[in-house]
């Protein structure tokens, strides 16, 4: 028989790990100002504007989320690096990655309890927009699976643009450089297998070296993903990057500790 | 007892740290002074484990820092320079922060946090948020983080750097008390802070140790210490010049102006009493009126500008 006091101490013993010391408050350092709020309102505010202009929800009379993820991306270009861009920069401004660094704690934790904290908040404000799963559901008969690896494959996009998000706060002290050099990565990947970056280099470049970009394309996985088609080597894929880019920070933090 | 062997550390290729042992025992109050710039805070940021050494080691109990910096930081407490802290929580909110990060829980931890709390006397401003405390309260409460776990070690740089001098009084009684059970290394320039709390000092300038004793072995360093110094009208201070040049207890006379008037003369020697003794027996016999008239205790400040090249002959 399941012994309930241990069962409970065991889960309080989970929870008492550093890293979830840390995401409760970096968590709560994003509701203390009004950060959280203002991100949450210009999330929904923006994501459902663009759905039913943009995304012509209605005129489409189709009964599915397409026009509300296809601008994810975008929205998350900006919206992403604006969420990470206090992440490590504020903290070396204040001089508090100096107490941080010192707790009996790895860096690994540390710099993973940030990003974690980072990813839930951005899964809270995607939370926020189930009303519109639940719209679908009256209007229609919407295929939820899709909808489902729809949510989940724009949760790991803003988990990467997050991560790369993290690494490029690491590099400065300065919040508006960390948010300016965050866009301009998220850019990158996600413009890489785009006809404008495509286009500008296959006047000169092998084809192996243009189809290889293209396949890193942040944006070509996401729309495979978020129209229902979940692949192994799309999940690994956006996992890499994610592994990728934190511990780009951590080698970045430490770099910088040390100079 | 926290070991530091031959620590160095460059930044390009100029050496912020060149060479610096020490060792911190129990019970004892350690001082780190130099100018600003000569190496302390770079020296306790590798103590601490922030930074690694370029080459050197740091040792708790025979435990390499490196080997294992998690056993080694959880038994030290750091109060960085400047006092950084996360200004949008709650004093409380930050204290326990800091005990669960360090996996202080339950009713240890509510322990720990009223004797920290108590001892720092912060009890009226623990609802606030950091960010609205006065400069003396932010102090206090990163003092409280770093005695929170109750570590062995205290590593405290710049402890009463900007404190009103009460505030100052506070800190350095507290330091005193909880040197009762800890090791504490202290940097600062203040001078009178090492006579005031710590046992030992050692003095680095330009990444070196440049002296090191008990604060009386320092002193010592100077030949003012128990230089005679009489302070008296100019008239006066001619008088007991002429009359003590040449006297074989004299081994120097320095003048000690102010606004370029003589306002006393400093008698070196060593024979302190009998030149006392003597002095006075002279202003007896001549009438002499000093307006004071002592032996000189607290040459710190010489000391220190001599062994750091503040004087002017290393600039």
């Amino acid at each position: 028989m399941l012994n309930r006091q241990k069962f409970f101490s065991a889960i309080g013993d989970f929870f008492a790990d550093p890293v979830f010391v840390l995401i409760r408050r970096e968590l709560n350092a994003y509701f203390a100002n009004a950060l959280a709020y203002v991100f949450l309102i210009i999330f929904l505010a923006l994501a459902g504007t663009m759905t039913f202009t943009i995304g012509s929800f209605f005129e489409r009379r189709l009964a599915d989320l397409q026009p509300f993820f296809q601008f994810h991306p975008w929205l998350y270009l900006l919206l992403m690096p604006a969420l990470t861009m206090r992440l490590w920069a504020e903290e070396r401004k204040l001089g508090t990655h100096e107490l941080l660094l010192t707790l009996p704690i790895n860096l690994s934790t540390a710099v993973a309890g940030k990003f974690l904290a980072a990813w839930l908040f951005a899964g809270i404000a995607l939370l926020l927009s189930l009303p519109l799963w639940f719209t679908v559901n009256y209007l229609g008969h919407p295929d939820n699976g899709v909808i489902l690896v729809s949510y989940l494959s724009s949760w790991l996009l803003a988990g990467v643009m997050l991560a790369m998000g993290s690494a490029m706060s690491a590099l400065t002290k300065n919040q508006v450089i960390a948010f300016i050099l965050g866009v301009f990565l998220s850019f990158l990947f996600i413009a890489s297998g785009s006809p404008i970056v495509l286009g500008f280099l296959q006047s000169w470049a092998p084809a192996w070296a243009l189809h290889g970009l293209a396949n890193l394309s942040l944006l070509d996985r996401y729309d495979q993903m978020s129209q229902g088609v979940i692949g192994l080597d799309s999940l690994l894929y956006f996992a890499l990057l994610i592994y990728l880019f934190l511990q780009a920070t951590i080698v970045i933090i430490h770099l910088k500790k040390t100079a | 007892m926290l070991v530091a062997d031959h620590l160095v550390k460059k930044f390009g290729n100029v050496a912020a740290v060149n060479g610096i042992s020490l060792s911190l025992k129990p019970q004892e109050v350690l001082g780190f002074l130099g100018p600003n710039g000569s190496g302390k805070t770079t020296t306790m940021r590798m103590l601490t484990g922030f930074m690694n050494p370029t080459s050197g080691s740091v040792t708790m109990d025979g435990v390499a820092l490196t080997d294992d910096p998690i056993a080694v930081k959880s038994q030290l407490g750091y109060l960085p320079e400047g006092a950084p802290l996360y200004l949008d929580m709650t004093v409380l909110d930050f204290l326990k922060f800091c005990g669960e990060i360090r996996g202080i829980r339950g009713a240890y931890l509510r322990e720990r946090l009223d004797i920290s709390i108590g001892l720092l006397q912060i009890e009226e401003v623990l609802g606030k948020r950091i960010e609205a405390l006065s400069k003396g309260f932010k102090r206090r409460v990163g003092f409280a983080q770093a005695i929170l776990h109750d570590p062995a070690i205290l590593i405290l740089d710049e402890p009463t750097d900007g404190l009103d001098p009460n505030q100052k009084f506070h800190v350095r009684q507290m330091i005193k008390q909880l040197s009762a059970t800890k090791a504490i290394l202290i940097s600062t320039h203040l001078l009178e802070e090492v006579g005031a709390v710590c046992s030992r000092a050692m003095i680095i300038a330009r990444g070196q140790l440049v002296a090191s004793g008990t604060p009386l072995e320092l002193c010592k360093l100077s030949p003012h210490y128990h230089a005679v110094l009489a302070t008296a009208a100019p008239s006066v201070l001619q008088l007991l010049r002429s009359a003590f040049v040449g006297n074989p207890l004299v081994t120097g006379v320095e003048e000690v102006r102010v606004n370029d008037k003589l306002t006393a003369l400093r008698l070196l020697n060593h024979q302190p009493a009998e030149l006392l003794a003597a002095v006075n027996q002279a202003a007896r016999a001549q009438n002499w009126v000093f307006e004071s008239l002592l032996l000189e205790q607290d040459v710190l400040d010489d000391v220190f500008r001599r062994v750091t090249g503040g004087d002017g002959r290393h600039a």
